[in-house]
Formats: structure tokens, C-alpha cells, sequence
């Protein structure tokens, strides 16, 4: 209790930590979770930290439990817990709430939802300022534009006056952080600050982030993505079940881990520059019939263009990435795929005959033999039914003994036990769940699988886990895969052949370590510059 | 994702919205009025006979009823010209009581609504207070305060207002048991109408409450240095506000419909009661004309809330 001056220090040697907590712990009496279970971290003044780990790891609940918001009906005890030049054991609701904004800014994920969706982002910003009092009233709102202008927000007298849902993502969450940075803190806590974005809007964030760095404040940077962190982190904690594993320099870590569980997340990032290992197709053989075929497929929503003028083919065993950013057209491409919207021009063929043409009625017997996995089975499932149910679903005219071993055999192959059989959506992991939507979409014995957005919503090393399934069901059925993401490393763990889309068209398209390596079109270039590179890594 | 702009003629959001609207609430009008001219055609017995009811039955008023009505006259010219009329604002006549039926609404509306806006005050008051002090806070005021919503919404009107004229007029002597002279007469029944209007909307509010609570936006606000209360009253009330919005038309109508008998059992003048006395002395102009009417709050009501649904929400104002 000596060091009571706040230090408003520049990132010096010897300077006082802005945090320094030791043997962490975070429960929740009420549902006997142990979140953190005996953490210590310190963060220097402009330094900048980075606690990676998978979902439920409680990295979350360590960052926010350092400015008091580990949560309703949190237990936080530590042995040494200094924030800001106080001690933190003895801070009541008083003394947390004078650090919280001034000492320390928080980011989270998806600004739609992190700023108040009712209020504009001018107010936002403004609350900050009037809460600290950190200019006068009247100094406010030239205090806001200027903050806004600051984290490269373009037309601040306009973007003030509007709500974060006129604004663009990537818009939204520079102004999200101009309110986490308009009491200047020492500290920015950012809570996967660009895990909702795309990745050429992630670069310019993590740019902005980095910025800030530079000018002197110190980061905790909370993220699953150990290539985001990578780029910005200049300490790395890994954490697992609520322990820190393994603790150092980022670019150790990263390049030299040591811990076995580091070592795991590593490999399972997928890398921009690995395709998957497929024996070369000898030369001489002409290649198979198309099993798909899409010609200058287009379809619009009112005034504006979905696809515009799209062609691919899809040949039995091959997988076809398509990559792009939100808005670009990969679902609508999707749904005219499966036949569940009609193009406005173009045609879709199904084992070289018609199938976008065909009525619906004269369609369906055929639509056994394309089936979809989406982004999320909780969405795409009846939350009421259980897996044996969900997966006996596209095979309900089968007898019951037959379909019932069919479900066994299903579930077999997707690597699930079959206790799971009597168990609802919501019982499941992300990754039994999508293995439950593999098996599903299997069951009908598929010649192509339409996957759209398949592992975006899971933490690396299931994802990892997930598209080594989907390519052994590819090498064992020959089935044909068109394989959408937004993320690039995972359509090229996967693909033969690469569709990048941008505003509805087809941009470039071709075999994909051509497509990768040697980027014909501007714009795949600069999607391929955006991605977050793991250092060591032969890129 | 923006909503694409319609492709033919660029008609001003707002002017379209405004169309549409007064389109519907003609047609709710029109459908409400021929609906009571139906159930005149329907009802068992001669036309005029039902129009008399139980009022005095002369060859003067019958000719006069032909007359008004038009029963001389082929169907269609009938229809169209009950139409003609209402569209004059002409509510026709009601002979039991020898009067305008317009004339004898229009003496009614005052104390009716002066008691259905108490209510609706007591209602909207109460929940609001309960629910913000209660969302979130420790189990047992929480506990206490839910049961007490649950009565109130769970016992009809009437039980609450015996209760209440026992406790404080029979026994306590605080309020007039009846009458609507003095603005005290108006506490008791604006209570009995107004609570179970609150313990709904303090369920909804609190739920609403809990739930923005919990929204990353409030994490964020509280990461700002807020303190709980301005987080509610900055941020979680408004979100907790639409859904009770929502509820604001089921509202309208338990008020309306309390109204009749809360009017009845406090003694009290109004639409109501005279509503009340018309059905039961089989008035049907009366009767057609507060089904009239009461469509047309309906309307205006519903009308009012899609303005505060756009004030309070700006997502709903680009669409």
C-alpha cells in the first residue's frame, strides 16, 4: 500500500506494472464452475498481451475480471491483485467504476451488438466523456469527431449522428474503439476484437489496435486466432481450462512452443499455404464428367445483385473452394446450388442434366444426391429431436431395422459413440453437432455435399478435426465437395480448385496453389495480404 | 445489409408507411361497421322490432324507424346508406332513450377516459418502478414482487375491486364508495382496472430488463465506468420498452373491456356502464355504435404504438 500514484507512465524499463495479479482465481458458487483456477499476469505500460485459448478456456472472464466485470455472482480471489497503482482486494463498486474507462477501455467482438443498437454512436462515445468528465460539455462533441477521425472513421459530422447498424462492420468497430479510448486509458482490454469481421477489415483493425500500441498503450488481447495475435502480441499466455500452460515472448511461443497443448492449437491453424496431399491425377486420363455444373448464374434481391454471372464445375472427388467476404454471394451461390432459388439467368446441371430448370416436383427425387452442411446445426436443426431422429431424417422411407443400423453405421463413421443417439442439439458440443450434421447429410449417400461456412463457428483444433473428416468421407465416397468460407486458410486445407468472389462475381477461379501462390486478380492478392500469418511458418 | 430501394416510382418511406397505415385503418373501420350491421340482420326476429328493443313501442317510432333506416328501400341502398351516414359521423338514434346515440356517447367519454388513463398511469407507474428495482437485485424482493404480479394478473377485475371498496371504503372510510363527483372517487377504481395492467407489464419489463442486461452493450457501458442504475435507465430501459409496446394494444383492450365492469361495480358513469345498459336493455344503436367505436380507439391505438415502435428503435425506421 505504498505506491498510491496512478502511473500515467510511457512504456519505460522498471516502471510499474499496470496489473500485476497472482493466483487468480474466478467461481461461480451458483453453478459450480471453476473458470480461472490460479492465474498470475502482469501487463507492463505499453506492452502488449495476448491470452489465446479455445472457448471455455476463461481467458474471457481473466480479462474482464480485472476491471471488476467477471460477472454477476463472480467469486474473484488472489493473492496479490493490483490494478491501476490500487489494490484491488479492497476496491468496492466505487472504486472499480472510477478505473473502469479511465484506467482501462474494453473492446468486444461484434460492435452491432456492443454498442447499444438504440442510440448512435455519437451518444456512445459522449457517455464516456461525460461520465470521466475528461473534456467540458461544451468540448464534447468536438472531442467525439475528433476521436472518430482518430480511429480513421471517415465523415465524423455524418457517422455521429448515425446508429451502429448504418454503419458498416468494419466502421463499427473503429468506433467502438474510439469509445473504449475516449478517457485515454493506459490500458485497452479487447475481447476478440475482430473475430466478426472480415479479413481485410481484421487487417486494418489489428493495424489500428497497433497504432494505438505504438502511441504508448499497453493491450490485453484476448483472441482464439494465434495467428491474430501473432501479428500484434509481444507477450503470449496460452490457457487451458482456466490455467495458463504456457507463458512468453510471442514470437517463442509462437515459433518454439513447448507445452504439448500449444503445440496442438499450432497445427490445427490452417495455413493459407498447404493444400491437401492428393496424388496428382496422371496425365493422359481425361478428366471425369462434371457431377455439377453452374453456367452465368445470376440472381438478384430487388435492385441489388447477388451473383452476377457465375460459372463453376464441380467434378465427382474434386472439392471446389469458394472464398470471399461477407455480402459477396456465397450463400445465395449456396441456395442456387441446391436448388432452393431460382436463378434469374443461368442454368445449374446435376450429372450433365437439368436441375435449376427442373420443377420442383420432378426435383426432389433427385435431391438425395445433393445435400448441405451449414454454418450451424443449431439453426438447421429441430432443437426438439433428438440425433438418432435428426440423422434418420433423409432416410424415413427405409424400414425401421434397416434405418435403425443405418443411423448406428452413420454415426460411426463420423466418429460419435452411439450413446449420443437419444440426445438433443443443445446436449451436444459444436463439433458433435457438426458431426451430426455430416452424418445427416450423408445418410442419403450424397454425390455432392454443398458445406457452407462448415467449421467458422468452431474453436481451431475441432475445426482441424472437422475438415479431416469431411476429406476422409471425400476420399473414401469420391464424393464432390463445394466448399464455402470466408476463411482462406480453411478453403485451402481443403480445395482443388479455388472460386474467390467479390460483389456477386466470380473475380478469379483456378487450381488453387495457383490461385494462391501466384494471385492473378488484384483483389485475392489483397485478401491473401490480409491474412494473419503465424511467424516461422514457410509462407 | 441494406434494404434495396423499390424499383418502381420512389415514394418517400414515410409517405408510404403513412398510406398503408390510414388504407388498414379504413378497412378495420369498415369491417367493424358492417359487422354490427350484420349482426342487426341476423338477429332473430324483425329489424324493427330489434331496434325498438325494450324501449317504447308506437306506430310513430316504428314509422320513424322505417324511416331512418330506410327499411322501405332495397338492401343495397340500405347498406350503403347506414354507410352514408356513420361517414357523417351520424351514430343514429337510439329510441329507448329518445337521444342520439352520439349525443349519449359523447356525455359518456369524459369520466371513462379520465379512468381508463389513471389506469393505464397506475399500470404503466407501478411496473416501472417494480421492474427496475427488482431486475437483477437479490432473490427475495425479486421473489416477492413476481408473486405479487402473478396475483394481480391472476384475479379477475371485479374480485380486486370488491376487495378494494372493502378494505378502503366499507372498512377504512378512506374513499367514496361510488360515484365519480370528486377526483378521490377515481383512486379505487383506477387501482382496479390499473393493476392487472401492471403485474403483466412488470413481468415483461423486468424480463426485458434482465434480458439487455446481459447484452454485450451493457458490458460495454458498465466497461465505461456507468453505474448500474444509469446502465438501466441509459440503455436497458429502452430495449426492455418494445416488447411491452407490444403489449400495448392487448392493453387497450383489457382497459376497455374492465371499463365495463369497473364502471358498473364503483357506481361510476361512463361508456361502460352505458354500454352495460344497452346490452342488457337490448339498445342494439347503442350497442352497434360502441362497437364502432371502440375499433376506432383500436386503430388509433395501434397507429400511436407503430410511432413509438419507430421512436424507440431506429432499426425500424430505415425499413
Amino acid at each position: 500500500m505504498t505506491e498510491l500514484a496512478v502511473t500515467r507512465a510511457h512504456p519505460a524499463a522498471g516502471a510499474a506494472p499496470l496489473v500485476a495479479v497472482e493466483d487468480l482465481r474466478v467461481s461461480f458458487p451458483a453453478s459450480g464452475v471453476e473458470a480461472v483456477r490460479g492465474l498470475s499476469l502482469s501487463i507492463a505500460p505499453g506492452e502488449c498481451v495476448a491470452l489465446v485459448g479455445e472457448s471455455g478456456s476463461g481467458k474471457s472472464v481473466t480479462a474482464r475480471s480485472l476491471i471488476g466485470l467477471a460477472g454477476p455472482g463472480a467469486r474473484v480471489r488472489a493473492s496479490a491483485f493490483r490494478v491501476g497503482g490500487g489494490d484491488a482486494l479492497t476496491f468496492g463498486p466505487r472504486e472499480w467504476r472510477r478505473l473502469r474507462g479511465r484506467f482501462a477501455g474494453l473492446v468486444l467482438q461484434d460492435a452491432l451488438v456492443s454498442l447499444d443498437p438504440l442510440r448512435t454512436v455519437g451518444a456512445e462515445i459522449t457517455e464516456v466523456l461525460a461520465e470521466h468528465d475528461v473534456v467540458p460539455r461544451a468540448a464534447r462533441p468536438e472531442r467525439v469527431r475528433a476521436l472518430l477521425e482518430a480511429v480513421g472513421v471517415p465523415d465524423p459530422e455524418v457517422r455521429v449522428r448515425q446508429y451502429p447498424h448504418q454503419l458498416s462492420g468494419g466502421l463499427r468497430q473503429r468506433a467502438l474503439i474510439a469509445s473504449a479510448i475516449a478517457a485515454e486509458p493506459e490500458l485497452i482490454i479487447a475481447d476478440e476484437p475482430t473475430t466478426a469481421l472480415d479479413v481485410t477489415v481484421q487487417a486494418q483493425i489489428l493495424r489500428l489496435l497497433a497504432d494505438r500500441k505504438a502511441a504508448g498503450t499497453a493491450l490485453l488481447m484476448i483472441s482464439h486466432d494465434l495467428a491474430v495475435v501473432a501479428e500484434i502480441a509481444d507477450r503470449v499466455l496460452v490457457m487451458k481450462d482456466g490455467l495458463v500452460v504456457e507463458e512468453g515472448p510471442a514470437r517463442e511461443v509462437l515459433t518454439a512452443p513447448r507445452h504439448d497443448y500449444t503445440r496442438a492449437l499450432l497445427a490445427a491453424v490452417p495455413s493459407v499455404s498447404a493444400g491437401p496431399r492428393r496424388p496428382p491425377r496422371s496425365p493422359g486420363t481425361a478428366p471425369p464428367d462434371p457431377v455439377l455444373a453452374a453456367t452465368g448464374l445470376s440472381v438478384s434481391y430487388g435492385s441489388r445483385t447477388a451473383v452476377d454471372g457465375v460459372s463453376f464445375q464441380l467434378r465427382p472427388g474434386e472439392t471446389l473452394g469458394v472464398v470471399g467476404e461477407s455480402g459477396s454471394g456465397k450463400t445465395t451461390l449456396a441456395r442456387l446450388a441446391l436448388g432452393l432459388l431460382a436463378p434469374d439467368a443461368g442454368e445449374v446441371t446435376l450429372r450433365g442434366g437439368p436441375w435449376s430448370r427442373l420443377p420442383e416436383r420432378e426435383r426432389r427425387p433427385l435431391r438425395a444426391a445433393i445435400q448441405v452442411i451449414a454454418q450451424n446445426p443449431l439453426d438447421s436443426f429441430d432443437p426438439r429431436h433428438t440425433v438418432g431422429r435428426l440423422v434418420a431424417d433423409p432416410i424415413h422411407t427405409l424400414p425401421k431395422r434397416r434405418r435403425r443400423e443405418r443411423v448406428a453405421e452413420l454415426l460411426d463413421r463420423v466418429g460419435l459413440p452411439p450413446e449420443l443417439l437419444g440426445r438433443r442439439p443443445r446436449e451436444l458440443s459444436g463439433g458433435q453437432r457438426q458431426r451430426v450434421a455430416i452424418a445427416r447429410a450423408l445418410a442419403s449417400r450424397p454425390e455432392v455435399l454443398i458445406c457452407d461456412e462448415p467449421v467458422s463457428a468452431l474453436d481451431v483444433s475441432i475445426q482441424a478435426q472437422v475438415l479431416d473428416l469431411l476429406a476422409e468421407i471425400q476420399a473414401q465416397d469420391g464424393t464432390a465437395l463445394l466448399f464455402i468460407s470466408h476463411d482462406l486458410g480453411v478453403v485451402r486445407h481443403l480445395s482443388d480448385r479455388v472460386l474467390v468472389m467479390k460483389d456477386g462475381r466470380a473475380v478469379e477461379e483456378g487450381d488453387a496453389d495457383e490461385v494462391f501462390h501466384r494471385p492473378r486478380h488484384p483483389y485475392t492478392r489483397e485478401l491473401l495480404a490480409a491474412v494473419p500469418r503465424l511467424p516461422g511458418r514457410a509462407e | 445489409m441494406t434494404a434495396a430501394p423499390p424499383r418502381a416510382r420512389r415514394v418517400p418511406g414515410w409517405l408510404a408507411v403513412a398510406v398503408r397505415r390510414v388504407v388498414s385503418a379504413v378497412a378495420v373501420l369498415w369491417a367493424a361497421a358492417t359487422t354490427a350491421y350484420v349482426a342487426l340482420l341476423l338477429a332473430p326476429g324483425d329489424t324493427v322490432d330489434i331496434l325498438v328493443g325494450d324501449g317504447a313501442d308506437t306506430p310513430e317510432i316504428r314509422a320513424r324507424i322505417v324511416a331512418e333506416w330506410g327499411l322501405d328501400r332495397p338492401e343495397v341502398v340500405r347498406y350503403l346508406s347506414y354507410l352514408g351516414r356513420l361517414l357523417q359521423g351520424d351514430l343514429g338514434r337510439s329510441y329507448q332513450l329518445q337521444r342520439d346515440v352520439g349525443e349519449i356517447l359523447a356525455g359518456q367519454v369524459g369520466p371513462t377516459v379520465r379512468l381508463t388513463l389513471a389506469a393505464a398511469a397506475v399500470g404503466v407507474v407501478l411496473a416501472l418502478v417494480l421492474a427496475v428495482a427488482t431486475a437483477g437485485r437479490s432473490v427475495w424482493p425479486r421473489r416477492v414482487v413476481s408473486a405479487a404480479e402473478l396475483v394481480a394478473v391472476s384475479v379477475p377485475q371485479f374480485v380486486i375491486g370488491i376487495v378494494l371498496l372493502f378494505v378502503f371504503s366499507f372498512s377504512l372510510g378512506w374513499f367514496p364508495v361510488s360515484g365519480a363527483a370528486d377526483p378521490q372517487a377515481l383512486v379505487l377504481p383506477a387501482l382496479a382496472l390499473g393493476l392487472p395492467v401492471a403485474g403483466v407489464l412488470g413481468q415483461v419489463l423486468r424480463e426485458g430488463l434482465e434480458r439487455a442486461l446481459e447484452q454485450p452493450f451493457a458490458v460495454t457501458a458498465r466497461s465505461r465506468g456507468l453505474g448500474e442504475r444509469a446502465v438501466v435507465a441509459r440503455h436497458a430501459l429502452r430495449h426492455a420498452l418494445l416488447p411491452a409496446v407490444t403489449l400495448a394494444g392487448w392493453f387497450t383492450g383489457v382497459l376497455l373491456g374492465g371499463a365495463v365492469i369497473t364502471e358498473t361495480l364503483f357506481g361510476r358513469p361512463g361508456l361502460g356502464r352505458v354500454t352495460m345498459q344497452a346490452v342488457t336493455g337490448k339498445d342494439m344503436p347503442v350497442v352497434m355504435a360502441v362497437v364502432i367505436l371502440s375499433a376506432a380507439v383500436y386503430v388509433t391505438i395501434s397507429a400511436l404504438l407503430d410511432l413509438a415502435y419507430r421512436l424507440i428503435d431506429p432499426r425500424l425506421r430505415s425499413a
